[in-house]
């Protein structure tokens, strides 16, 4: 990426960054949040659409309860104390996708307050503060380019107009790039546990705004700060932050003054640019809703709420770490989503022995994976497939080294366990001790020096004639089996 | 005076508004004539009472229940169209000042 100029790493460290985080996202209720029509993403533009949510005058807001509910467990999720009562409020501005002139929000009296986030900082616990978690209207979207009349013109596709969003909005607590892409990486992966979005960045349900200063370690009051907006990734959020760093760090020390103003980040270039606005737009009115009661979520509500909420993956982790004893690493790839963890409980405890498929994720799958370049949710075999194979191997109807190939197969031919152990015909390992006995008898024959050096106290040579007879026996035979009558007839 | 000409100049254009100066004159006396009654309303101590900021709030709401309930009835389910439908695309275009058959369209807006 490129950076302002080239500040040294002494320069550099007489600067604290102080970051704080705006998060918006998008909810996953079916209708919008004043109106009934549809939130679906990619509709034909201005489809779903009523005068509602067109801002037509006359039309009134009627609250969604589901709405509330997915903001009240996200809320919670995030460690939030929910205002048993709060206020919608308008705020105030012109911009062609917001046809009403104001998007209801809220203000003095958000939903929800006082949270936080766990984040890891370099090794280090840390505690990233969240200010406050509130409900309000997503606005439409302008196209600029991509239809007929773009040169002249910019179009106005009002279907999101009304989705229900969530902001929030972090303590200016962060103290690096890396530490906002790690609060962002929590922040999604608790949001996703909740269920209340599917947090899409490309489809824009979770969209990220970036307040950064600098000052000089060890000053009390912050620098002034610029906001970067426009970012669609996590890693484009890091590099931006990047550059503002620098670039804050590179006017200071020439002697000049950073303005607060909202910048865009272009990520083909790695720069952030100033956009030019007017100068008070920020002076949005707040007043209360006049259309809307006061949002009243009382103990009762917050006590059902509480009642849904899911085991979330910072508790999860180290309970599946002392459970079924598997590394906290491996523990992380498996809370990565709440379904893969679920699964991974049920297909352990549906087994036999749960350590053993926590054995054989971490063993055979992980691995497999990893070499393939695929993540777990895009493993060819389910966790359904593993407490299966990890059955087998208990049962001792198959031996590892069959395992093995068939996890090889199935990860070859993109099926999943069962049905690779039924195409294969559902093979056993041999336990037939009069078919082995009579193989292990051809090749001790076959073999009479390496019978020579075992009985002569070497021992090891076992390995060999097990060998021999695991591949005369195509993998099939019990290698408990074949050991015991190598030593029985060798002796 | 508390509201002069230039605070009325200001909030003019924060809502895209354009006064004559004849206008504005007038804006200055109404705007300072309400702030004017906001001062007599603000002899009265409100320490002790709670922002009000819907009367609905206190006179529309169903008394006889408690908490969420209470407001309960202004807010509705996560139903499709469960309350109005939504409009047929061409009826939601067909009062646009612009339109393209897809789009709203507004002139060209610049972002920087």
């Amino acid at each position: 990426m490129s950076t302002v100029s080239d500040i040294s790493a002494a320069v550099r460290a007489k600067y604290e960054p102080v970051i704080g985080l705006e998060v918006h996202v998008q909810l996953l209720t079916a209708t919008k949040i004043f109106c009934s029509c549809s939130t679906r993403f990619g509709d034909p533009p201005n489809t779903n659409v009523c005068p509602v949510c067109l801002g037509l005058p006359g039309a009134l807001p009627v609250l969604n309860r589901k709405a509330v509910e997915f903001a009240g467990l996200a809320a919670l999720a995030l460690g939030c104390r929910i205002n048993t009562t709060s206020i919608f409020a308008r705020k105030n501005y012109f911009y062609p996708d917001l046809p009403k002139g104001y998007q209801i929000s809220q203000y003095d009296k958000p939903l929800a307050e006082h949270g936080l986030i766990a984040i890891n900082a370099e090794g280090r616990r840390k505690n990233i503060g969240i200010t406050r978690l509130h409900l309000e209207e997503d606005a439409g979207k302008s196209l600029h380019e991509g239809f007929a009349e773009s040169k002249e013109k910019t179009a106005i596709d009002l279907n999101r107009s009304g989705v229900p969003l969530i902001e929030i909005v972090s303590e200016p607590d962060i103290s690096s790039p890396e530490e906002a892409y790690e609060y962002l990486t929590r922040l999604k992966e608790i949001i996703l546990y909740t269920g209340v979005s599917d947090c899409n960045m490309e489809e824009g349900s979770l969209r990220c705004d970036a307040n950064i200063s600098v000052r000089p370690r060890g000053q009390k009051h912050f620098g002034t700060k610029t906001e970067v907006k426009n970012v669609n990734s996590f890693r484009f959020i890091r590099q931006a932050l990047e550059y503002e760093i620098e670039r804050h760090i590179a006017v200071i020390e020439s002697g000049g003054k950073i303005t607060q103003e909202t910048r865009l980040y272009n990520s083909n270039e790695g720069k952030t640019y100033g956009m030019r606005s007017k100068e008070h737009a920020h002076d949005y009115r707040y007043f209360p809703e006049p259309d809307l009661l006061p949002l009243v979520v009382d103990e009762k509500w917050q006590a059902e709420l509480r009642a849904t909420l899911p085991e979330l993956p910072e508790v999860r982790r180290p309970r599946l770490v002392a459970e079924y004893g598997i590394t906290e690493q491996d523990a992380v790839v498996l809370t990565a989503t709440r379904s893969l963890a679920e699964q991974f409980e049920a297909a352990a405890k549906a087994a036999k022995n749960p350590k053993r498929v926590a054995n054989l994720v971490q063993t055979e799958l992980m691995g497999r994976l990893k070499a393939k370049g695929l993540e777990i949710g895009q493993s060819p075999v389910s966790m359904k497939g593993i407490a299966l194979s990890a059955d087998l191997i208990e049962s001792g109807t198959i031996s590892g080294k069959m395992l093995k190939d068939l996890y090889d197969l199935c990860f070859e031919r993109g099926k999943d366990f069962p049905v690779v152990y039924d195409d294969e015909g559902r093979p056993e390992q041999s336990r037939d001790t009069s078919a082995l006995e009579k193989i292990v008898d051809d090749i001790i024959a076959a073999n009479p020096k390496q019978v020579e050096q075992y009985r002569s106290g070497k021992k090891t040579v076992i390995g060999y004639f097990v060998g021999q007879v695991m591949k005369a026996s195509q993998g099939k035979a019990s290698p408990q089996i074949v050991n015991e009558l190598l030593a029985k007839k060798l002796s | 005076m508390k509201v002069t000409e230039k605070d009325v100049s200001y909030v003019a254009d924060l809502a895209n508004l354009e006064l004559a100066a004849e206008e504005r004159g007038r804006m200055v006396r109404d705007l300072n004539s309400i702030l004017d009654y906001i001062d007599r309303l603000n002899e009265l101590d409100t320490s002790n009472v709670a922002p009000m900021a819907q009367v609905a709030d206190r006179y529309a709401t169903d008394n006889a229940k408690n908490g969420s309930d209470r407001f309960a009835y202004a807010s509705r389910d996560d139903v499709l169209e469960g309350l109005r439908k939504s409009l047929p695309h061409e009826d939601a275009l067909a009062n646009a000042p612009q339109a393209d058959g897809t789009f709203f369209t507004v002139p060209k807006v610049i972002e920087r």
